[in-house]
């Protein structure tokens, strides 16, 4: 149901429903909001970017493995 | 950061079909734009999975290498980043495996447990938390929180809630049933949540100075 919330997959009656819950009970809004910030914060934050000379040696790994099999 | 665009209209043709018929017709160069386009996110799905540089860079360059070799395979029934990362999830699972000497891993593994299935804390967080860290030590935080999550619910958030795939793409792309994929997303989304909690909840404030004693 959470999920579902977070990601508007249901239907507008049982979102109107789940929404007067949740404006009610402290504990619902805590994890419903701190679990879409959870979310935005990875979404926003690049852990693993791809440093250029990774990037460099792929392509040029490419360039000869892939000619080399046509 | 760069997420897959899925909105596609029915009628419109995906980019990368024109790109795959050309590669098809041996055009290399057009492949290095396919390559140019995905590697950033295989990469990461290659680090989340290995959690190594090295190994994260060999998987990358197999993948792509493998996807070139399989393309005559490659339907279209699919999109073919989906595809290409089916092969970068199979390439990233064989190298953990080969990392522990032959013993099984599958996005299956470690999901016996109850951790995080229910919400245990319910303390609210600061306002913009992440504020409260430097760049640097967030992205620790990040990393080692999420790295703690047993690889069959990291690999589902990635490619969900990070990469942008649709829940229909996940399932297909990790060979799980839809129900399989909401489930070990929602575990993930909450298992993390209660994690960065010990970071980002709202601190306590400090205690008023004690008035002069009697």
């Amino acid at each position: 149901m959470l999920d579902d919330v977070i990601d508007e997959s249901m239907a507008a009656q049982t979102r109107a429903e789940i929404e007067a819950h949740i404006s009610k009970c402290g504990h619902c809004e805590v994890v419903l909001n701190t679990t879409r910030k959870t979310i935005e914060i990875y979404q926003c934050h690049e852990l693993y970017e791809l440093p250029a000379d990774v990037s460099s040696r792929l392509h040029a790994a490419i360039k000869t493995r892939c000619t080399k099999i046509r | 950061m760069a997420t897959i665009q899925q909105n596609e209209g029915l009628n419109e043709q995906h980019p990368d079909v024109a790109l795959v018929a050309r590669v098809r017709a041996g055009d290399v160069g057009a492949y290095d734009e396919l390559v140019r386009k995905y590697e950033r996110q295989i990469f990461r799905i290659a680090q989340h999975i290995t959690q190594n540089r090295e190994d994260a860079e060999d998987v990358m360059q197999d993948a792509f290498v493998k996807a070139f070799e399989k393309l005559d395979q490659f339907q279209g029934n699919s999109k073919f980043y989906t595809w290409l990362v089916r092969i970068a999830v199979n390439e990233s699972l064989m190298r953990l495996r080969r990392r522990r000497t032959g013993k099984m891993v599958s996005i299956d593994e470690d999901l016996q447990t109850e951790e995080g299935s229910v919400p245990r804390d319910f303390a609210d967080w600061a306002p913009n938390p992440e504020d409260n860290y430097n760049q640097s030590e967030l992205a620790d935080i990040l990393r080692k929180t999420i790295q703690g999550l047993p690889p069959g619910f990291r690999v589902v958030f990635v490619l969900r809630d990070v990469d942008g795939l649709s829940t229909e793409e996940t399932a297909e792309t990790l060979g799980l049933s839809i129900p399989a994929v909401k489930s070990r997303l929602l575990r993930a989304r909450l298992q993390l949540r209660e994690r960065l909690s010990r970071y980002f909840k709202r601190k306590p404030a400090p205690a008023v100075a004690q008035s002069t004693r009697s």
